[in-house]
């Protein structure tokens, strides 16, 4: 009888590891060994003919030394300032109306959801013929003449108003699945106590959407600071208000795939992934000052 | 008097419940619209100050131009073979992995499952310049298995997947296999069918994304004819730099096979990004 045990746990073992053995081995072949390349090369320096040869925390070194990657830093920060407070805001915004009794509820969601559906390319397409200087309709709407999208103190901004207009829809239907579990009767018993609208929002929607609030946070964060395919699109590579706008990872694709500096752009990658990694540890000590788990 | 004005508030409430919702639609959909007027429109007329609103005369060269200008065929049957492709990868390999994970005893378990929860937190930045080398050290550059290659398998997809058949209760499994089925079969026929609705807002977050990206496509496939339709759209930008009319046709070519899915799986998109959420 144990014998036959063995002989099964033997047999869901084999199983178990055939089935696995796929994703485990494109794991390493696909993420896992570049991984260490990236790491490594991030230490080389890249030669002609694509020869990479050690150089110790040169690429590093010139990284810190250069003003322009610097102000990659900040554009990518100041990204995420612009973006994520307002963005969240927004999309708890939609959430809480589209968690109300309305009619056409799945229309406007469906409306909302949109530019999730639609490429960053082709949306910002659309945005940079909006922002256009000349001809653009906004300024028409607003009445002003500004060049948006060549104006050093403007560019970032119109990139920030995007990102915020295709995350919205995505954010609030996270949320708004995270209110729709709310139990109704929390509001009635509010209601009874004579709270108003504004006060149950305090009292009773924000601590207990506070988890999901956290979750999309956090991920919305992430993407920010990751921000790449949005500025590429928006803002031409020719175009003189590049250092005011590019990302870390916009100056990590033109170092490695414009200019070639593979060792370089790999310390920059290196250097986001810290960055994300600082943000989000943060993030995960100051959620305990707001986020309510006990519900 | 004090049910009065409580039901007064209400009221108020709700109107500007609407008015929120319905102002912020039209900011959600007017850039569309704005490039549908736009595609309509002659160059001439798009650079009118002020805007005409509705073209003036309808003009319909621009779709023609873009058609000319980029191979769409192409970049269709790339875009819809690079997704294809990488969803179906991420069903299979993720259903057999993500079951194995969550219902199976086998040993090194945690380890490896530790290597797909590390990957999902990388960003895939990271991964890009030597996943292009090794495309380039054996020649597989400017290739349809190129546009696919990142995407062969999916750690999310699989942590996903996992929880999904966490879900179901291992008796289920247990029953077919006294029943006589052995592991594979316990596995293909009992318990894969009961993840449907995981692998549908898995194929869709799969797709949507695939979809979107653009870095990749961009460095690996810069063959005019290889390219996706975010890195085509990319390269029309480059050449028509100021002729919006035809840039927002192509723009709409770009978007259609999306858009249209969208219009019939509408609900099954939103909550199976719901579903995902959290990515």
């Amino acid at each position: 009888m144990s014998k036959q045990k063995t002989m099964v746990a033997k047999q869901e073992q084999r199983w178990a590891w055939l089935m696995v053995a796929p994703t485990i081995i494109g794991l390493l072949v696909l993420n896992y060994y570049p991984l260490i390349q990236t790491f490594l090369l991030s230490f080389s320096k890249t030669k002609t003919f694509g020869a990479v040869e050690f150089n110790g925390i040169q690429n590093y070194i010139d990284m810190f030394q250069m003003p322009e990657f610097w102000k990659a830093t900040w554009n990518t920060i100041l990204f995420c300032i612009l973006t994520v407070p307002v963005g969240i805001a927004l999309a708890l915004l939609v959430a809480i109306l589209l968690n109300a009794k309305v009619r056409f509820k799945g229309g406007f969601r469906a409306i909302y959801f949109l530019p999730m559906v639609c490429a960053p390319a082709a949306i910002a397409m659309v945005w940079r013929w909006m922002f256009n200087g000349e001809y653009g309709i906004i300024n028409s709407i607003l009445g002003v003449n500004i060049n948006w999208l060549t104006n050093p103190s403007t560019a970032i901004l119109a990139c920030a108003i995007v990102a915020i207009w295709s995350s919205i829809g995505y954010d609030a239907v996270l949320l708004l699945s995270g209110l729709q579990n709310i139990s109704k009767s929390y509001y009635e018993a509010a209601h009874l106590d004579g709270a108003g609208p504004i006060r149950q929002f305090f009292s009773i929607t924000l601590p207990m959407i506070s988890p999901t609030l956290f979750v999309t946070l956090i991920m919305r964060m992430m993407a920010s600071l990751k921000v790449y395919d949005l500025i590429y699109m928006m803002i031409d590579q020719s175009n003189p208000v590049i250092p005011n706008v590019q990302s870390l990872m916009y100056l990590f694709y033109r170092e490695a795939f414009v200019a070639g500096n593979k060792g370089f752009a790999s310390a920059i990658v290196i250097w986001t992934i810290l960055l994300i990694g600082i943000v989000t540890v943060v993030q995960f000590i100051g959620q305990k000052k707001w986020v309510n788990y006990d519900v | 008097m004090r049910t009065g004005s409580m039901q007064g508030s209400r009221r108020l409430f709700t109107v500007l419940t609407y008015f929120f919702l319905i102002a912020g639609s039209v900011l959600m959909v007017f850039p569309f619209l704005w490039m549908i007027l736009t595609s309509l429109k002659s160059l001439g007329e798009s650079m009118q100050i002020p805007p005409t609103f509705f073209p003036a005369v309808y003009y319909f060269n621009n779709f023609k131009d873009a058609l000319t200008s980029l191979p769409f065929g192409a970049l269709y049957i790339n875009t819809g073979i690079m997704v294809f492709f990488r969803v179906i990868c991420a069903i299979v390999f993720s259903s057999m992995a993500g079951y194995a994970f969550a219902k199976l005893r086998f040993k090194g378990k945690n380890v490896l499952f530790t290597l797909v929860l590390i990957q999902m937190m990388m960003p895939s930045q990271i991964f890009v310049i030597p996943q292009y080398e090794m495309l380039a050290k054996v020649g597989l550059t400017e290739s349809h298995f190129a546009l696919i290659f990142p995407g062969l398998v999916s750690a999310f997809g699989t942590f996903f997947l996992r929880q999904a058949y966490m879900g179901i209760p291992s008796e289920i499994g247990e029953a077919a296999y006294l029943d006589g089925c052995n592991q594979w079969q316990t596995f293909y026929k009992v318990m894969l069918p009961l993840t449907g609705t995981s692998i549908a807002a898995l194929t869709i977050f799969t797709a949507v994304f695939a979809y979107a990206d653009l870095m990749w496509p961009l460095v690996v496939n810069t063959d005019i004819n290889m390219m996706t339709l975010s890195s085509g759209l990319a390269t029309l930008k480059g050449q028509f730099m100021t002729n919006y009319p035809v840039l927002m046709a192509g723009s709409l070519f770009a978007m259609v096979p999306m858009l249209i899915l969208y219009l019939i799986f509408q609900r099954q998109f939103i909550e199976g990004i719901a579903l995902t959420g959290g990515k």
